[in-house]
């Protein structure tokens, strides 16, 4: 509910796009797709090396971030006016601020006064 | 039997918890409870209840809210003021072996409560009261987007305040610093009510603080005038939509931050304990990835209301508009990239202090650029030295000094001498009095007129300003000497007698700033008894710029009878120019939102839930949430939402306004 008057004064044209069911089965099998590769790689142990199969899954969750908001939240440049792309853009500006920068900013103090047991032993 | 029975009703709750050992409690409480009940009385008495339940707590005009906001903020300050002018007086007597007159528990939670109640519950309140009444009306909008929530965050915002000014005479509150810092205000440590007075008060006020960052910024976007671009929007405008946008990417992470903090206390958690993998500097780290986005918040839309301001009472256009809004997007994003500043001594050592030195340097290049574009203004205009431009001057001056002494501690090695000291306190007194009040003060004047119907009286208005802009050089220019001399914040006594004489200072500008807070309410007493001379009609006091000054004032509920078509940056003044004749006839029925008191109902409830869960009374914090749900669930049942103003009575409203009006010529 707002305070509209009965004119529509809404000037930015469009508001989100509403999916078709072609749009929402492409999503579907798609992120059933993200998901299974994944799941198989875990199963079947397909590459030996533990932390490359943990790099492809993490690639292959934000490839899933990505499908989910295209095909189910219907984000393209042209959604609200573009006002939805403009708020994405800045939400992972901050995100990605504040988490490198936490992490950056944690790990240095961690290393700088926190020092591990096995630097401390060669202390003289 | 009836111990348990006891512990289960009232909790942690005894007889011992009410503060009766503290003679000033006891004495503070007598006087709020004496005022409280001739208060109260009075409503009673004049039959005002029902009038003030429909008329105002049920509201949900942006205009009465913005009011309401505005009438916390005052009342909250005069304790925030209570507690700085107690610390002054201890800081101006504890010497000599003397212990003063406030024990160190007392102490310890008068600076926090000082600085919790100052920053969430004064400046908080009037930023978001004033962004409120303002901003509809400089877009030409009839209200804000969601006008049940803002009601709801209005009165979530009360409720906060009620739970901290609870913890004054049941419990106590915290001793910990505004910021309340783990490991100290972890449960070991503190293991009484006061930080859960504190991170509920602030989790129910933040709750309010989203909610109305997400409907203002809703509201600019969508509700502007035809013709009002983004590039023709007034600069107040502007920055009120970059403030709200750092509320709502900010108060989550205080929410979470506090969240983590509740549960590192109620269910032994170790997100910030010293033992078991915690990290309490992490807690330092989070609450600053809020905490400086928030100084932001408080002072972007007051560089609006000085905007504003310059440019009306120096006749002139603002100078460089553009640049005015890139150098409020600039620092929008910048204040999310120097949180460490206020952490430089935690020990990330030389790459990481340099970074967040130099980002946090360049953030004075905006705010200098900002300064200009004002002097630029007044520059050649024909200035009228009325009260809101005499704020603004001594605006320029004081934050000027604040804004060299904060490029000063943004370096690490001066920070390393600085930090935790006096010269730190100093500095953002002087950019918050400095800058936000002396802009909120600019900003009562210039739209008072417009919310009641006639101007503030302008002498006592002086005595005010200058009791403030003295008061503050006074109280706070000892402190960057004490605090380069190495006196640390918060000490309750001190050894060294040389000191004296600069606390005694500081204690004398304190009583100014009484004086100053004095006037400001005699201004706002004299100014109603004398209404009918300071009354304006035309709706446009001071040969206003921007559309609010369009409509009459007080505005009718609807604001404008017609939504104004914008074809300029200064929209009134362009309509000025023009011609404009206000429509006289062709009125059409206008469709306004309707009161509700769900918003209060719910605030209710949340404050029980609150002191529930401080005062581990489960049931109540159980049949509080449930009762919360279960009303917010009951008001989407609730169909009678609006309603249409007849065009008959949209006619009589403007019929009466345009008797008035050519009455005065």
């Amino acid at each position: 509910m707002s305070a509209h008057d009965h004119v529509d004064r809404d000037h930015t044209h469009g508001g989100a796009a509403h999916g078709s069911l072609r749009g929402y089965l492409i999503g579907f099998v798609l992120s059933v797709i993200l998901t299974a590769i994944p799941f198989w790689m875990v199963m079947s142990g397909a590459i030996d090396n533990k932390q490359a199969t943990a790099i492809i899954i993490m690639a292959f969750a934000v490839v899933q971030i990505v499908v989910h908001m295209v095909f189910f939240l219907h984000m393209n440049p042209a959604s609200e006016g573009g006002w939805s792309m403009l708020a994405l853009i800045f939400t992972v500006i901050l995100v990605v601020i504040v988490l490198s920068g936490s992490l950056w900013v944690m790990y240095h103090l961690n290393a700088n006064m926190m020092p591990g047991l096995h630097e401390m032993r060669q202390m003289p | 039997m009836p111990e348990t029975l006891t512990k289960f009703i009232f909790g942690r709750l005894t007889l011992d918890s009410l503060p009766l050992h503290e003679p000033i409690v006891v004495g503070t409480f007598i006087v709020v409870a004496l005022g409280g009940v001739a208060v109260l009385g009075a409503i009673t008495y004049f039959k005002l209840w029902g009038y003030l339940w429909r008329e105002w707590f049920t509201s949900v005009d942006h205009k009465k809210i913005g009011i309401m906001y505005m009438a916390l903020g005052l009342v909250m300050l005069l304790r925030g003021f209570s507690d700085a002018i107690m610390m002054r007086l201890q800081q101006a007597i504890a010497f000599n072996g003397s212990e003063g007159y406030l024990n160190a528990h007392h102490y310890d939670q008068i600076f926090t409560a000082h600085g919790v109640i100052m920053i969430f519950f004064v400046a908080m309140p009037f930023v978001t009261g004033l962004m409120n009444f303002v901003v509809p009306l400089q877009i030409g909008a009839r209200d804000v987007s969601f006008p049940f929530l803002n009601n709801f965050s209005f009165w979530m915002t009360v409720g906060g305040a009620i739970l901290v000014m609870a913890s004054l005479f049941v419990g106590e509150f915290a001793r910990t610093g505004w910021l309340a810092y783990p490991p100290l205000s972890g449960i070991n440590y503190s293991p009484d009510v006061g930080v859960d007075y504190y991170i509920w008060a602030l989790q129910v006020a933040g709750v309010g603080t989203t909610l109305s960052g997400i409907n203002l910024i809703c509201t600019i976007i969508k509700m502007r005038a035809p013709g009002m671009t983004m590039m023709r929007m007034p600069i107040f405008t502007w920055t009120s939509l970059c403030t709200n946008v750092l509320i709502v990417a900010s108060f989550p992470v205080l929410t979470a931050v506090l969240t983590l903090l509740a549960l590192d206390r109620y269910v032994g958690t170790n997100f910030f304990t010293n033992d078991f993998g915690g990290n309490p500097m992490m807690y330092v780290n989070l609450i600053w990835i809020w905490g400086h986005p928030e100084v932001y918040i408080l002072i972007l839309p007051l560089f609006g209301v000085f905007s504003e301001v310059t440019s009306t009472f120096s006749g002139k256009r603002l100078f460089g508009y553009t640049s005015m809004v890139y150098a409020t997007v600039v620092i929008t994003i910048l204040s999310y990239l120097v949180w460490l500043h206020h952490f430089f001594t935690m020990g990330s050592g030389a790459s990481v202090n340099s970074f967040f030195g130099i980002t946090t340097m360049i953030i004075s290049i905006p705010t200098g650029a900002k300064i200009f574009n004002w002097l630029f203004t007044m520059y050649r205009g024909r200035i009228r030295f009325e009260l809101p431009m005499m704020w603004t001057v001594a605006f320029m001056l004081t934050f000027t000094v604040g804004g060299m002494t904060g490029v000063l501690l943004a370096v690490p090695p001066a920070d390393f001498v600085l930090h935790n000291s006096l010269f730190l306190i100093a500095h953002f007194h002087n950019v918050i009095i400095g800058g936000v009040l002396f802009g909120l003060f600019a900003g009562i004047a210039y739209w008072w007129p417009k919310a009641f119907g006639f101007k503030l009286d302008p002498f006592w208005g002086k005595v005010s300003f200058w009791c403030w802009v003295l008061g503050f050089w006074f109280a706070f220019m000892p402190l960057y000497i004490l605090g380069l001399m190495g006196v640390t914040r918060r000490m309750r006594v001190f050894d060294d007698p040389s000191l004296q004489i600069w606390f005694v200072i500081a204690a004398f500008g304190a009583v100014l700033i009484a004086c100053g807070i004095a006037a400001f309410l005699v201004q706002i007493f004299v100014s109603i008894r004398k209404r009918a001379e300071l009354v304006d009609v035309t709706g446009d006091p001071w040969d206003g710029r921007t559309l609010e000054w369009s409509t009459s004032s007080p505005p009718p509920a609807y604001n404008f009878a017609f939504t104004p078509v914008i074809r300029d940056n200064d929209a009134w003044w362009d309509m000025k120019k023009a011609g404009y004749r206000r429509p006289l006839s062709g009125f059409k029925p206008i469709h306004m939102p309707s009161n509700t008191g769900t918003g209060v109902i719910l605030a209710v409830f949340s404050v029980a839930l609150g002191f529930g869960l401080i005062w581990y009374m489960w049931w109540l914090a159980a049949l509080s949430f449930v009762c919360l749900i279960a009303t917010a669930i009951g008001h989407t049942f609730n169909y009678h939402r609006d309603f249409d103003v007849p065009a008959a009575e949209v006619a009589q409203t403007e019929e009466a306004r345009t008797t008035l009006l050519a009455a005065q010529s």
